[in-house]
């Protein structure tokens, strides 16, 4: 029951986008490959495509790289500004997507910055960095210290150990982690609307062709083409994390 | 001393980056609020006349109730779906339990937008339930207008959360030792006993972190309203939004954002002491 109401929306939209009719009602007009071919006519869509995959991937890149050094400082170690760096970095857990949104707008407003895909990739960032945080430091506590110090026993420095024993037992996690924070920004239109310039990425684009009704079989056939590109990505995320926890097994 | 520097060097960059990017954009915000307007001259004036504004603004406040209240109704509906799946997966599913939760995620995963945007396919006048409905014959002419309004938000929000909530209650419920239920079996417990005096209370932190990441960003919400809402629908974050795009006034903005961080913030505060953070994150 509770499978159908989860995915009943989503197969209407997908019906719709091969049927040969501008307006979404039924009885369905019969079968067409149409909107997929002009999908890929149209310049302005294949842009916002390209912008959201360029800040996906710099933002996520970004995020995993912080996320897991920050995670790293607060597993292994003690420290006075723990807890104060903690309360910071989970924050944005919790903060309605508006007002992050909005915050960095008046910051770039104030510097007299202008908008861009940076903006946007910068507040994807800051989404993102609690996520990788908790993602990395369960991998982190899942696997003894002992191997880190035996490490150093054997005369590995600090930063050696790090590179050539923790990172690569930690890189299911950080792949993972980098993933979740892909489609996450992929994905994210609250933030992005208030700090996009001209250049839209795709939620926004998107967004804008909503008040075009005849845009319409377009924009629900561009979703079934992201829906079977994100289900593709989570399955291989989760294959990932499958191979993970078969690592912390073999591990002693 | 080495401990120190290492600390130094993993904990720079992010916090750096945080604060730069996170914390004083919300110090800007403080700023702002203070502002007499946005741009020129006004913007040097110190004044309270925001904070002011918005103490006498009825409609705001009301909204502000209003919202929270839809977030706190979708919260609690999607508990309500999601306890018995959750349960189900994690006590009834056996071994088939973590392709079921996969095939119960997927649909998370797909575009926000675009989820909303079903259900504005389906519930408007010319929508694909109506058509379906009149084409089947099941009723003879369109139904009144399901879309926009708060319940259209409400249905949708719950549709999008779901997944989100049933994650946490199955994680909490996986926790619990299933030998404290045999336990109780073999002390003469009936099923439902134990599950009154054990599951339920154990999965409590689980159903907390499930409410809260339901509600949080539902309280913050401007776009479903945007899309299925209408003017009836409107949440306290379509006003901050409308203060940012349309009236430019980013003082005034800024106070209502503010407000909202402290509401969302002792929200977190009051109910989130039991929660696990991993949980909140759905991690």
């Amino acid at each position: 029951m509770i499978a159908a109401f989860l995915y009943l929306p989503i197969l209407v939209l997908v019906l719709f986008s091969f049927n040969d009719s501008l307006t979404l009602v039924f009885p369905l007009r019969g079968f067409t490959l149409r909107w997929y071919g002009e999908l890929f006519d149209s310049p302005e869509l294949l842009n916002a495509l390209r912008n959201s995959l360029w800040v996906g991937l710099a933002s996520s890149l970004v995020a995993t790289a912080l996320g897991t050094a920050a995670g790293l400082a607060i597993t292994r170690f003690r420290f006075r500004l723990r807890g104060p760096f903690l309360a910071v970095a989970t924050i944005p857990l919790v903060i309605p997507s508006c007002v992050l949104g909005v915050a960095l707008l008046l910051v770039f407003a104030e510097l007299g910055v202008p908008l861009s895909l940076w903006a946007v990739g910068i507040g994807h960032t800051i989404i993102n960095i609690p996520y990788v945080m908790l993602i990395v430091t369960a991998r982190l506590l899942g696997f003894s210290e002992h191997i880190e110090e035996a490490a150093m026993d054997l005369g590995a420095s600090y930063w050696e150990t790090l590179l050539r024993v923790t990172l690569p037992i930690s890189a299911p996690a950080l792949l993972a982690a980098f993933l979740s924070s892909f489609t996450t920004s992929f994905d994210e239109f609250a933030v992005a609307f208030f700090l996009v310039g001209t250049d839209a990425t795709l939620p926004v684009y998107l967004y804008s062709q909503l008040r075009f009704p005849s845009r319409l079989p377009l924009v629900v056939t561009l979703t079934s083409v992201i829906m079977l590109a994100s289900v593709l990505l989570v399955f291989f995320a989760g294959r990932l994390q499958g191979l993970g926890r078969q690592a912390r097994k073999a591990l002693p | 001393m080495e401990q120190r520097q290492r600390v130094a060097l993993l904990l720079g960059p992010p916090g750096l980056w945080l604060t730069v990017f996170f914390l004083v954009p919300l110090g800007i915000m403080a700023v702002f609020s203070f502002r007499a307007g946005s741009f020129g001259a006004e913007r040097e004036l110190f004044t309270l006349d925001n904070y002011r504004q918005f103490l006498q603004d009825s409609a705001a406040q009301h909204l502000l109730w209003r919202s929270t209240g839809m977030a706190f109704l979708t919260a609690a509906f999607c508990i309500l779906l999601a306890y018995p799946l959750a349960y189900f997966l994690s006590f009834q599913a056996g071994t088939n339990r973590l392709t079921l939760l996969t095939v119960l995620i997927i649909p998370a995963w797909t575009s926000f937008l675009l989820r909303i945007l079903a259900w504005k396919v389906i519930l408007g006048s010319t929508g694909a339930l109506n058509s379906l409905l009149l084409w089947t014959g099941l009723i003879e002419e369109t139904a009144p207008i399901l879309l926009f309004s708060r319940e259209a938000v409400i249905v949708a929000l719950v549709y999008v959360w779901l997944p989100f909530v049933a994650l946490p209650i199955f994680a909490g419920l996986e926790r619990i030792d299933r030998r404290l239920l045999e336990a109780a079996e073999d002390l003469g417990c009936r099923p439902w006993q134990s599950f009154l005096r054990i599951t339920l209370p154990l999965s409590i932190p689980g159903v907390l972190a499930g409410f809260l990441s339901v509600f949080i960003p539902t309280l913050g919400e401007y776009v479903t309203p945007l899309l299925v809402g209408g003017v009836n629908g409107i949440m306290y974050g379509n006003l901050i939004q409308d203060q940012f795009t349309r009236a430019l006034n980013w003082p005034l903005g800024s106070v209502l954002s503010l407000v909202m961080l402290f509401l969302v913030v002792l929200f977190t505060l009051g109910f989130g002491r039991r929660v696990r953070l991993s949980d909140l994150a759905g991690v």
